[in-house]
């Protein structure tokens, strides 16, 4: 039998009849975009109001009875766990992913759509074990979001045995919820492109999210096998991660394992996953930032390239995370010197969004507010990664509140301000509707602001050499009486922008209702979502025809044609007809 | 609009925050000032390009806001730009990275003239092993650790007979003369920093990690572990003290070789029996305690901690606090004790009388308690029953109102606010979980039930 593209291929349209398997086990994979983004904003929140109680404590280290340091390590360790992982990699790839991908390429759903719906509940269940373990004796664990044994599974260290035991499940099931939807985005980005839509003319946010897609899938084996392993050291007592050692002066049993090992196998893991949550992000907001500028992004190839190039040198700078961790010293050369080269492609993205920007013609609505504050974010988060990268800087920073402050800009506030611009770009393409603009505006000052307010000052705690994960600083003779102010400043902060995001999500839930009706495509961007017959798009997105591509996905404010943006799907005759 | 004056008025705040801040590197005490230089390098160039991209951003808003009778311009690509920003960036970075991997180059390659000692960490303390006469460390094995032998140095083995052990957590090292540090940990990763000396290394179980540096300063430096450990993590504190070589070697000679830790002499509780008729006036013929003259029960209590506490008593540093109205009555009693001998046999007597139970008088919320005390189980044991180990006394059978004073002792800093007080500063962070007196009560009910 002769090959036919998926795109020529004959499709059955039979919708969805019952709520059950519209809403509930949908196989539509914008519904299970929408399963996936509520499940992971839910857990995301949770684990805000963790790091809101994290903040008392250090701001305010004599006041709350029920922040003990057993506590504390737990709340830290969780606040990091989910952000990382059930929320942010949950949600760019799994929401946005899920959601962009079909209608940016041009398909009519996921190639494996069962396998989709798999993927979400998969990922539900991992969130259930995840959040089961507050509730067990002991309760979650304690010992860092990079779990590092031997501590993660002695006692001496909180939630050592339930509260790890169901980290370690929890994490094994949502790698394995990840491989089926990253599977599929692959698959769906290199099978079911429509006609015309080459590889170089897909928009930067597929570009993003299936380069982050093939990241996950070589880089998220590397955290379930050494789950795995803590595992059977904890449960069996084999001894992997376990040398010989005493636990509160006992001697075990363990022998001949290698903590550092672990190390390895989590940064193997941890690093890539870094531009796991990057690389989606950069690609939404190169799209954001062209569709608001009316511009089209600067140096289209040298973006996909700086995609692709980063996510390959993502795998080859992980022990940067590692140079004091005891491994031979002779490593840091090495990982220096990768590290810092990673930093030309990042630049590089940099400067085409600010070159984006210039002889644009911007309007600074939301979405675009939320790009230029990630800009700012993502650049301050990136230049403080070259103190760290480069190795003998790190020696005095690593493990201080240094780190803390630029992991948060880079990888805590940018995804996150890049989320926010995106969410308000294509909630009218989900819903219909705009969000409230007002109240996007005063979510987006607090936010920018507060998190800068919250994070700069911690640089410079961290120069100091205060150390991260210390539940009070006690007395010493070293941080001067300044720091105490200095810690409930940012504790207000990060309490008011907490408080914050109830803006957004009150927002969210008024606007689906209440919210201005939008035209078809308000913003006038030219990438495919926007061209469907009906928005928000139906069962199968696209009618009766798929659409045919016949240019880039940046085509604004072409000269000589009277409307600012031209499709992706208008053919040159249609253009010709727009010629003045 | 807005948004260009707060572009702007946020570089301009960074870089004021940047000069005027006053958290900022304590002053350098080690030979590592290269450091210091890389991040002032690294600093001037980051800080060249968070101001330009930020200012050009502020400009491009600025200048292409919207005006709906202008079209943006059509520029997909400008290759000679794009070559332009890659060469120029990649010469920055290169301009950090260069002079950083000459500085670590310095640093992986110990000098041959660097005296090695040993740390060793455990939660949550720190101590120290130098090699002793013959220059060389002996072997050692976890496997060995115990409570006579708690370094795990091989008994066999000649080289350890005179390695010099430091049990305490403060260290002294001599000024200006380079010192190979070699790590070890007896049970999780912890990590040796000291903020003055800027380099910092994990230690790791099963395996001896190590860095170099020389201390450039004479003074006392705090050493914080760094790398999660637990849940006192926090509290695990020590101290260097750089000296003059003179100080230094008078300090290293106070402290005894391994194999001088190996002869053991037993007390005899006999001669200890005439001994301690002084503190049963206050203490009671039993040891059981007395509330009226404020004296808290001995017996029950480990032979490790009685000595130490009367070391503490006669050293000066327990009971020297002014408000430490009864510390202050037992400092001279210790002093009776007029040698080590003495103190053995004491304590030798102490040890064979009756542990009886005390009387409860404080009640609490037992089931609040019990949480709180999660915290306190690691060291003090599940049951309160002490850890040698974690240099933690037993709680259980304790009179309340004397844990209850400890408590707030420790709180106020009457007891464990001594520079020299390791554990007792120690205890004094772990104290800070109780932030009222409810609190203290809720737990000392509890123990009572214990």
């Amino acid at each position: 039998m002769a090959h036919v593209a998926i795109a020529d291929q004959e499709q059955e349209f039979h919708e969805p009849a019952t709520f059950i398997t519209k809403y509930i086990w949908s196989q539509d994979h914008k519904v299970i975009a929408i399963q996936y983004s509520i499940t992971a904003i839910f857990v995301g929140l949770v684990a805000l109001v963790l790091s809101g109680m994290m903040r008392l404590q250090l701001g305010f280290p004599d006041s709350f009875n029920f922040i003990d340091p057993s506590a504390y390590l737990q709340f830290v360790t969780m606040h990091g766990m989910i952000m990382v992982i059930y929320l942010l990699t949950a949600l760019l790839l799994g929401g946005f992913g899920n959601y962009l991908i079909p209608l940016m390429i041009g398909a009519r759903d996921m190639v494996f759509p069962y396998l989709n719906m798999l993927s979400y509940w998969t990922y539900l269940l991992s969130v259930i074990l995840l959040l089961a373990s507050f509730f067990v004796v002991g309760g979650p664990t304690g010992a860092g979001w990079t779990l590092y044994p031997p501590q993660a599974i002695l006692s001496g260290t909180p939630g050592a045995g339930a509260g790890i035991t169901l980290m370690l499940l929890s994490l094994g099931v949502f790698i394995v919820a990840f491989t089926m939807g990253g599977l599929n985005y692959v698959t769906t980005v290199l099978q079911a492109r429509t006609k015309g839509m080459t590889l170089m003319r897909m928009p930067l946010s597929v570009w993003g999210i299936f380069t982050a897609s093939i990241l996950g899938l070589l880089a998220f084996p590397a955290l379930l096998v050494s789950a795995i392993m803590m595992l059977l050291d904890q449960q069996v007592g084999t001894s992997f991660f376990m040398p010989a050692l005493l636990s509160l002066g006992e001697q075990t049993d363990y022998t001949g394992g290698s903590p550092i090992l672990f190390q390895h196998l989590f940064w193997f893991f941890g690093h890539p996953e870094v531009y796991i949550v990057a690389l989606p992000a950069f690609g939404i907001v190169s799209d954001v930032i062209a569709t608001h500028a009316r511009k089209n992004i600067f140096g289209y190839r040298m973006m996909v390239w700086a995609i692709v190039i980063i996510g390959g040198l993502s795998f080859i700078v992980w022990a940067h995370h590692m140079y004091v961790s005891g491994m031979n010293p002779y490593f840091g050369f090495f990982f220096a010197t990768t590290t810092l080269i990673i930093a030309v492609p990042t630049a590089i993205k940099v400067y085409n969004w600010v070159l984006t920007l210039w002889q644009g013609n911007i309007h600074l609505r939301v979405p675009m507010l939320f790009s230029i504050g990630f800009i700012f974010t993502f650049t301050h988060g990136g230049l403080t990664g070259l103190f760290l990268g480069n190795v003998v800087v790190d020696l005095p920073l690593s493990d201080t509140y240094f780190v803390v402050g630029h992991f948060h800009m880079v990888m805590g506030v940018s995804p996150i301000m890049v989320l926010y611009a995106a969410i308000y770009h294509w909630f009218p393409l989900v819903t219909g509707r705009y969000l409230h603009t007002g109240l996007g505006k005063l979510h987006f000052w607090l936010t920018f602001l507060g998190t800068y307010a919250i994070y700069l000052p911690m640089h410079y705690l961290g120069f100091l050499g205060v150390p991260r994960r210390y539940y009070a600083m006690g007395s010493t003779d070293f941080i001067p009486d300044s720091a105490e102010p200095l810690n409930a400043s940012i504790t207000v902060a990060a309490i008011i922008v907490g408080a914050v995001q109830i803006i957004f999500i009150v927002n969210l839930i008024w606007s689906l209702s209440k919210g201005r009706k939008s035209e078809p495509n308000p913003w006038g961007a030219t990438s495919l979502e926007w061209q469907t017959p009906e928005i928000p798009p139906k069962h199968l997105n696209w009618g009766e025809k798929l659409p045919v591509v016949h240019r880039w996905a940046y085509d604004y404010s072409v000269p000589g044609v009277s409307q600012d943006f031209i499709p992706q799907n208008m053919s040159e005759a249609e253009v010709e007809r727009l010629k003045t | 609009m807005i948004l260009v004056i707060v572009i702007l008025l946020l570089v301009v705040g960074t870089v004021l925050f940047h000069f005027l801040s006053p958290w900022w590197f304590t002053p350098i005490a080690s030979n590592w000032s290269a450091i210091d230089d890389t991040i002032s390098i690294t600093m001037w160039v980051t800080g060249v390009v968070f101001i330009a991209v930020n200012l050009f951003v502020a400009y491009a808003i600025y200048k292409f806001r919207y005006n709906k009778n202008r079209k943006a311009a059509y520029e997909p690509e400008n290759k000679k730009l794009e070559i332009w920003l890659t060469v120029g960036t990649s010469l920055g970075i290169a301009a950090m990275l260069a002079p950083g991997l000459i500085v670590w180059a310095n640093f992986v390659q110990v000098p041959d003239e660097a005296a090695e000692i040993e740390v060793l960490a455990q939660q949550w303390r720190w101590s120290y092993r130098f090699p002793g006469q013959d220059g060389k460390l002996g072997n050692v094995s976890t496997h060995l650790v115990s409570e006579s032998n708690p370094f795990g140095i091989n008994p066999q083995d000649p080289a350890g007979q005179d390695d010099i052990l430091v049990a305490g957590n403060e260290v002294h090292l001599p000024e200006g003369k380079p010192v190979k540090v070699l790590l070890r940990s007896l049970d999780v990763l912890h990590n040796f920093a000291v903020p003055q000396f800027r380099v910092k290394m994990d230690l790791v179980p099963g395996m001896v990690s190590y860095f170099w540096f020389t201390p450039t300063r004479a003074g006392t430096y705090e050493i914080l572990c760094q790398e999660l450990c637990g849940l006192a993590h926090h509290a695990m504190r020590g101290q260097v003290v750089v000296d003059t070589p003179q100080e230094y070697q008078n300090w290293l000679n106070s402290h005894p070789t391994f194999s001088q830790t190996q002869i053991v002499v037993k007390g005899d509780p006999h001669t200890g029996q005439s001994l301690y008729a002084v503190c049963a006036a206050c203490h009671g013929m039993e040891g059981e305690g007395n509330a009226l003259t404020n004296s808290p029960k001995l017996s029950g209590l480990s032979g490790w901690y009685l000595e130490h506490q009367l070391q503490l008593y006669k050293q000066k540093i327990r009971g020297a606090h002014k408000e430490d109205i009864y510390g202050r009555q037992m400092a001279p009693m210790a002093a009776v004790l007029a040698d080590d001998t003495a103190m053995r046999n004491v304590l030798a007597y102490i040890d064979t009388l009756p542990d009886k139970p005390a009387v409860d008088t404080i009640t609490g919320n037992v089931n609040r308690g019990r949480n709180y005390y999660v915290n306190c189980a690691s060291c003090h044991g599940d049951r309160g029953e002490g850890n040698f180990f974690m240099q933690a006394p037993r709680l259980a059978g304790q009179q309340d109102w004397y844990l209850k004073r400890q408590l707030q002792n420790f709180k106020k800093g009457i007891r464990g606010g001594h520079p020299d007080d390791f554990n007792g500063r120690q205890m004094a962070m772990m104290a800070a979980i109780l932030k009222s007196e409810q609190a203290i009560d809720d737990l000392v009910a509890y123990l009572n039930t214990l």
